[in-house]
């Protein structure tokens, strides 16, 4: 389907700013040499960075892979604390996690990496760390623990697994390239192991970086997923980051990862209007279904032909729908597909991670909606959950969490 | 092809015992006198920070030290020359642990650990490597536990007699064992097959 279009243009949404600075609008070998050019004779333009060799920040005031335009691979790494790993020895911990991500992220390896080729292509590599309740005890500082920071109450939609819940250290790393992903993995656990025992680690993807510029991400329902997302800008600021309380948590935000299996062979027995109806969108465009693009207003009160709400009263887009960016979530999920049984049942599903200042106010109350009434729930159950708060990042030579536990 | 493998794990073995006894007979641990003068505070507790790059003879770079909880360990660092004249270092000391400088060196066919005579020449305008597998510090008996992320100072000596300090962050590190394990490395102390709750035996999980 898509061969059929001009792989120029395709090239063309890759490489923009290759064919930009070198004046070249034509095939793969001429935006080659034009980007070969920019290096060597013109170094004084910024240099068009491959997939592999683009960079995302790690210090500063605010962790990176939140905001960030989400990386094509994610893994989500859950620690549980050793016994005996104090708030002195969570310092040392950190002091080592956060040296190693401030060097993969800018593509140096870490120190003693005992691969270190593969540290030299970060491919937009996030590392960002997450505090679970656990830590806090662990560090006796319950008493800082923010209140919503716990594990979420139980729904009666959910089908927790152990395997999938809970952890006192989260490390989610994210990057365009998957050797990427599995290097930075393989160091943080490296080093975090005289203090933390790996608890799971959940491995998701998007599309390729590139694929699809700027598109809201589909998962394997092939929906679109995230349209309602917070705005770059003030919205997001607005719903995201943690504006005040102490500096360990100012610019800091919370995280609540759920994983929800997709059960395709049940969606498979839907039609395409019953799965429209089920999300309250279409499929193709993610219009609303009383819209003609995604990002149209839905129109809640519009009524057909037969009486009824042109979108259902129990779709998902009802349910979840949040008009205030106070009470909005940041939506970054990951697909996950594992291996199919032998009879081809599928375990696919959605690595949900939603980013908000505060759980209580904004993720409980869309959860709450959706698990009483959401027609979704025919086709998803969540088998997995976790919270963690996010803290503020780090300027260099410090380290995550330094304000709380230094 | 059992019997070779294991070959290939036990001769270097053996041969590398026999060097780190006859390190400590050659004098291991004769900086002891220098070691109370370095209580080194660094300016910074950073790990990739460069504390001593701006007054020191030499920047130093990617510093780190092998955690262990007792015996020998290993340090490594990357030091730039960047003067036009070479610089000399004739030992180095450590609050945690009597020190030597150790060069690996090719000797009956053999890559072997032995105290480096007369000290360590950084060329100018070069840099001076000290990697695992190659030449490093060697902490030949700690007085203390080097925990993973703990902070070591070390004070390096030069020929002219000016000193220079910089701090070392710990790490967990299973890599080239062969250097540092105390006794003999059988073929079980490769770094092979390692459990995951202990990562070796040099070093126990206690944070």
């Amino acid at each position: 389907m898509t061969s059929a279009k001009s792989p120029v243009s395709r090239r063309g949404l890759l490489t923009g700013g290759a064919l930009a600075a070198g004046g070249t609008l034509v095939g793969a070998v001429a935006v080659a040499a034009a980007r070969s050019e920019d290096t060597t004779a013109a170094p004084a333009q910024v240099p068009v960075a491959t997939v592999g060799e683009a960079i995302e920040p790690f210090h500063g005031v605010r962790q990176s892979g939140v905001a960030t335009e989400p990386q094509a691979h994610a893994a989500f790494v859950a620690f549980t604390l050793r016994p005996g790993t104090d708030r002195a020895a969570l310092g040392r911990m950190m002091r080592l996690l956060s040296d190693d991500a401030a060097r993969l992220t800018q593509g140096r390896p870490a120190l003693a990496d005992t691969e270190p080729e593969l540290g030299l292509l970060p491919a937009r590599l996030t590392v960002t760390f997450g505090f679970g309740p656990g830590l806090f005890t662990a560090a006796g500082l319950d008493e800082r623990r923010p209140p919503s920071v716990v594990d979420l109450p139980s729904f009666p939609i959910d089908r927790l697994q152990p395997r999938w819940s809970g952890g006192d250290l989260l490390v989610q790393i994210c990057a365009d390239d998957p050797i990427t992903v599995a290097h930075a993995q393989r160091v943080l656990v490296k080093d975090s192991r005289p203090f933390a025992t790996v608890r799971w680690v959940q491995q998701g993807f998007r599309r390729a970086a590139g694929a699809e510029p700027g598109r809201t991400q589909r998962n394997l329902f092939g929906q679109l997923d995230g349209t309602a997302n917070p705005k770059p800008g003030g919205p997001l600021e607005t719903a995201v980051w943690i504006p005040d309380g102490p500096d360990w948590l100012r610019d800091g935000t919370t995280l609540v990862l759920r994983r929800i299996s997709m059960n395709l062979e049940t969606w498979d027995l839907l039609g395409r209007t019953d799965r429209e109806f089920s999300v309250g969108r279409r499929l193709d465009t993610g219009a609303p279904l009383t819209g003609t693009a995604e990002h149209d207003e839905p129109d809640f009160a519009a009524v057909g032909p037969d009486g009824l709400t042109v979108i259902p009263d129990f779709s998902h887009l009802t349910r979840a729908h949040v008009g205030d960016d106070r009470f909005r979530i940041l939506r970054r999920p990951y697909n996950y597909d594992g291996v199919p049984a032998a009879d081809g049942t599928a375990d696919s599903g959605l690595i949900f991670a939603s980013y908000q200042a505060d759980i209580a106010r904004q993720f409980l109350p869309i959860q709450q909606r959706l698990a009483e009434r959401d027609l979704l729930n025919e086709w998803t159950t969540p088998i997995g959950s976790a919270v963690f708060a996010i803290p503020p990042g780090c300027p260099e030579g410090g380290w995550v969490g330094q304000q709380l536990l230094g | 092809m059992f019997s070779a493998t294991s070959g290939r794990f036990t001769r270097p073995a053996v041969l590398l015992t026999g060097v780190l006894l006859a390190g400590l007979f050659a004098g291991c641990g004769s900086s002891d006198d220098d070691s109370t003068a370095a209580p080194s505070p660094s300016a910074t507790a950073v790990p990739s920070a460069n504390p001593a790059a701006a007054d020191g003879a030499l920047t130093v770079q990617d510093p780190w030290v092998k955690a262990a909880d007792s015996g020998m360990t290993g340090a490594f660092v990357t030091l730039v020359n960047n003067t036009d004249a070479d610089v000399t270092i004739t030992g180095a000391t450590s609050s945690v642990s009597p020190m030597e400088v150790h060069e690996m060196t090719m000797r009956d066919g053999q890559m072997v650990m032995q105290a480096k005579e007369g000290g360590v020449v950084v060329k100018a305008r070069s840099e001076y490597r000290l990697e695992p597998g190659g030449d490093h510090l060697m902490l030949m008996n700690l007085a203390q536990p080097v925990r993973a992320g703990d902070e070591v100072s070390f004070t390096l000596t030069f020929a002219d007699g000016r000193t220079q300090t910089f701090t070392a962050v710990a790490k967990p590190f299973t890599g080239a064992q062969e250097s540092y394990a105390p006794g003999h490395g059988e073929p079980s102390h490769a770094p092979h097959g390692e459990p995951s709750h202990a990562p070796s035996a040099s070093h126990s999980p206690t944070p």
